[in-house]
């Protein structure tokens, strides 16, 4: 156990998740005769569900402030229509339309966050009203008529890298692993280097020789997943890159910058945050407007692979990004979650629909068993929470006496 | 009394912990803590933070559930065996914990019969009969109120109360308050310390946890000292004639020659003034928490704020300290010499000043945090390069502070919940001294932490005062103002009343100007 921590590195309770999302993959991989772990299907996971985890991504910084955005679906579909409409009707270059449409998403986010941060709307209400005002502006823009968009904006959306080397394995994804396997040695070699300039002890050498090899394993895995069989028309889906890319930017912000800093410190402590010089309104104001700005991204996403823009896009996203945020392990009443784990979740869930599709279960058992999994992902993580306080009486007790405390604060 | 531990027919013993043992995993938080309470007795438990104290009240009222440790709890004379709080609380125990557990939007009668209503015969509540009760629960803790009024319209001191008054119908036979003063200013304490004498002579016994040793030494009839989860002494005294150096070197486990450590004060020119400064409540409309208050503080000076609860200072420190609190209407404020002119804390914080709230959990700390972020958290931008946190000086300077501020934690990595009382005020210092502030303002600093860790907190803020710093102490309590300022300002109802030197000082021209009752020539 205590070998298995030093490779990991810190908290074990934390890969929990990620345990799960890989015994499901397994599980449904056997259940449906290995339908699950193949270059189409996994493509098509990824193609499927990169707008709802770039979503996601901004959730999470939301929910770590105390607030929530349910306006994400209705704030695409206007980006949708904006960006399909623009490129078609005006005949201006589609990275244009692209750009007009992120614009349109990250003022749909100011107007948001203007309302949350300077007149104190909770974001609640807000969003809820973001959500039948801008589903309205689509369908008004649009006339609730889908719009093609094209080519390269479909490429966007369900595109595959090219093959470069004309090997049975697709270059462009052999060159992604080798780069994020090199990254992944630099990171480690670099740690060590600060540990021991740090005077503490570092870790035996072999707990860093087997994680590389673990990661090495997983990359080498998701290589050949992608790259392998048929290399000129599937690979490494541009959906993923996009997803990829954006992970590590946001995982980056949120946790090594003042402003990451800045989220966590106002949804764990408001008014401390505020008396030790953190501009809270600011940080409520940005966190809304990136949220926007991101459902802008994954309705160019989704236009994308959709092929059109039309007026029911974006219908129920806000419950599929929620969900995954809070399989994640963020917690409700704010302070807590992150960029990776909301990725997870997310990925679970994803999985989940896959796998319960292929294993041909109805759409009515599929809703079931996706509500009870929310239900049970986060139980499990209160449970664990409250490790070591086994009565009910004492969790209640936490919960009581953390009410009063919570409201005070707002 | 005699050092006598047998029961006598009139004082016999209530209840008896007997060898409590509790473990958490990788620390003994009780050790063999055995302890006995005489009916009709105030026995008072003594420890410093994390000594163990709230865990064996939690033992003993069923928080931590039989079999969670090991041990037997006699009470009247049976074991008893409490598997959650209702268990200890229908056998007559009931705890009032430090942080109330009142909900402020009910009105005083639903919070006393809250999970314990009282039902007409269709099993609704009679509303009227509840009233009455209440009235009379009310009458017996001396709480002058409608029934009706919501908890939230009255100060701690009556919350407080209504805490009591809620024991009280639930039949209690066993009080235990923690901290119970610990938030009251002079007067509700002493009305809490006279209504805990009425009910000793009503039968019924407390127990209470304090830091507060003239409260302990004033009322105690016994007295039971914990360090480091051992049982140090239990031993029966007679109130108003307990040696409070027994209790101290009992706690500390040396004796503690002085309280306040000695201090040559350095002054040099005025380092900070404030002038005609004029705010209005945020709350009440109209109403001014700042009346045209004027001082100054120079380098290397400490200079004590007093005030009773409510008189303003605390509205004046955060009204300084960037606006964070009223509706500023004007005043001038001068950092060598220079004016400042400040919206909000961030350029509070650049100009130099730092302001430790007095409310740590509210207002000081993020307790989902870990020491090491919170440390750096006032002032991040200095160990950022390019607007990107720098880890390894991050680690660097949160280790500098907890080993010169000596927080015990095995390493800065742990989560600010873990800590006990008097670390968690430790981190909030650090958190502050790394902004490097010229001028230091510390609300109630030592609050609900114990003697050892007073201690430390003073030799710091003589140590800010060495380096040429202006130190401001905001304080409740008077021989704390008294032990560590060179000067001393009184507040009374939002307005300053007077400044007296070290030398003029004393408990009582003090409180007189506190209480606006000085004559007008002391200004």
């Amino acid at each position: 156990m205590k070998s298995l921590k030093q490779v990991l590195g810190g908290d074990v309770r934390q890969y929990g998740m990620l345990l799960a999302l890989v015994l499901l993959t397994l599980f449904f991989h056997w259940k449906s005769g290995g339908l699950v772990l193949t270059q189409s299907n996994a493509a098509n996971i990824l193609n499927g569900n990169a707008y709802i985890l770039v979503m996601a991504i901004g959730m999470v910084m939301v929910i770590v402030i105390g607030q929530i955005d349910l306006s994400v679906g209705s704030v695409a579909a206007v980006v949708g229509i904006v960006v399909a409409l623009s490129i078609k009707n005006w005949g201006i270059p589609w990275w244009l339309g692209v750009l007009l449409g992120l614009g349109v998403g990250m003022l749909i986010g100011m107007w948001q966050g203007f309302w949350l941060a300077y007149v104190g709307v909770p974001g609640f209400i807000t969003t809820l009203a973001g959500m039948m005002l801008f589903r309205g502006l689509n369908q008004y823009i649009g006339k609730s008529v889908a719009t093609t968009v094209p080519s390269e904006i479909k490429y966007i959306g369900g595109g595959y890298l090219p093959n470069i080397g004309g090997l049975p394995i697709n270059g462009s994804t052999v060159l992604l692993g080798l780069i994020a396997l090199a990254a992944v040695i630099f990171g480690e070699f670099r740690k060590r280097a600060k540990q021991a300039r740090l005077g503490s002890v570092p870790a035996p050498i072999w707990t860093m020789v087997v994680r590389i090899v673990l990661v090495g394993i997983v990359i080498f895995g998701a290589v050949w997943l992608f790259g392998y069989g048929e290399p000129d028309r599937l690979s490494f889906p541009v959906t993923g890159l996009i997803l990829a890319v954006l992970v590590l930017i946001y995982q980056f912000v949120t946790q090594r910058t003042p402003f990451g800093r800045a989220i966590y410190a106002v949804g764990g402590n408001r008014a401390a945050a505020q008396l030790s010089g953190i501009n809270t309104r600011a940080t409520y104001f940005f966190t809304m407007a990136n949220m926007s700005f991101l459902a802008g991204v994954a309705a160019v996403m989704f236009v994308g692979r959709a092929g059109a823009s039309s007026g029911q896009d974006g219908t129920m996203w806000e419950l599929d990004v929620i969900a995954s945020v809070f399989i994640g392990g963020a917690a409700v009443s704010g302070g807590i979650g992150t960029v990776i784990g909301s990725i997870i979740g997310g990925l679970v869930m994803a999985v989940l629909n896959n796998g319960l599709q292929l294993l041909g279960v109805g759409a009515d058992w599929q809703k079931m068993i996706k509500g009870l999994v929310l239900l049970a992902a986060v139980a499990f993580d209160i449970y664990n929470k409250t490790q070591g306080k086994p009565s009910i009486t004492g969790m209640l007790q936490r919960a009581f006496k953390k009410s009063p405390k919570g409201v005070e604060a707002k | 009394m005699p050092e006598n531990h047998e029961p006598t027919e009139k004082h016999h013993v209530i209840l008896e912990m007997r060898s409590i043992t509790k473990e958490f995993p990788g620390v003994k938080a009780l050790d063999n803590v055995t302890m006995q309470v005489r009916s009709g007795e105030i026995h008072s438990i003594c420890g410093e933070n994390g000594a163990g104290k709230s865990t064996l009240m939690k033992v003993l009222s069923g928080v931590y559930p039989y079999g969670t440790y090991k041990g037997d709890i006699y009470f009247q004379g049976e074991e008893m065996r409490f598997h959650n709080i209702k268990a200890s609380e229908a056998a007559g125990i009931v705890i009032i914990h430090q942080e109330l557990a009142l909900i402020p939007e009910l009105s005083i009668t639903e919070n006393i019969f809250l999970g314990n209503e009282v039902k007409n015969r269709f099993g609704g509540i009679d509303w009227t009969s509840a009233h009455a009760k209440a009235a009379e629960l009310m009458a017996r803790v001396g709480l002058n109120a409608d029934p009706t009024t919501p908890i939230k319209a009255l100060g701690v001191g009556h919350q407080q109360l209504v805490e009591i008054a809620r024991a009280l119908a639930k039949n209690v036979k066993l009080l235990v308050l923690d901290e119970p003063t610990s938030a009251l200013n002079e007067e509700d304490s002493a009305h809490l310390l006279e209504l805990m004498r009425g009910l000793r002579s009503k039968g019924i016994s407390c127990i209470m946890i304090s830091h507060k040793l003239n409260e302990v030494a004033a009322i105690s009839d016994g007295i039971t000292i914990i360090r480091d989860g051992l049982t140090v002494e239990s031993y029966p005294t007679v109130p108003g004639e307990v040696d409070e150096d027994r209790i101290i070197r009992g706690m500390v486990g040396r004796p503690l020659d002085n309280r306040y450590p000695h201090h040559e004060p350095n002054h040099g020119d005025v380092l900070f003034e404030v002038k005609n400064w004029r705010v209005e409540s945020p709350i009440i409309p109209g109403r001014i928490i700042c009346k045209d208050s004027s001082f100054f503080v120079r380098k290397g000076e400490i200079v004590g704020f007093a005030g009773l609860m409510g008189a303003g200072r605390t509205e004046l420190a955060r009204s300084i300290f960037g606006h964070s609190y009223g509706v500023f209407h004007h005043g001038e404020a001068y950092l060598h010499g220079k004016q400042l002119k400040l919206s909000n804390p961030k350029q509070a914080i650049k100009e130099g000043l730092a302001y430790v709230p007095e409310d740590r959990k509210m207002l000081g700390l993020n307790l989902l945090d870990d020491i090491k972020r919170t440390t750096v958290s006032a002032d991040i931008g200095r160990i950022c390069n390019y607007n990107i946190i720098d880890l390894d000086q991050e680690f660097i300077a949160a280790e500098e502070y907890r080993k010169s501020l000596r927080i015990k934690t095995p390493t800065v990595h742990e989560g600010i919940n873990k800590l006990s009382g008097g670390n968690q005020q430790k981190v909030v210092l650090a958190k502050w001294l790394f902004t490097q502030p010229e001028v230091l303002i510390l609300d109630e600093p030592t609050r609900g932490i114990d003697v050892g860790a007073k201690y430390e907190i003073y030799t710091l803020i003589h140590q800010m005062a060495d380096a040429g710093k202006g130190v401001i102490v905001i304080s409740s309590e008077l021989p704390e103002l008294l032990g560590i300022s060179d000067r001393i300002y009184t507040i009374f109802e939002g307005a300053i009343t007077g400044v007296l030197d070290r030398e003029d000082a004393t408990q009582e021209n003090l409180l007189r100007l506190m209480t606006g009752t000085a004559p007008a020539t002391v200004r």
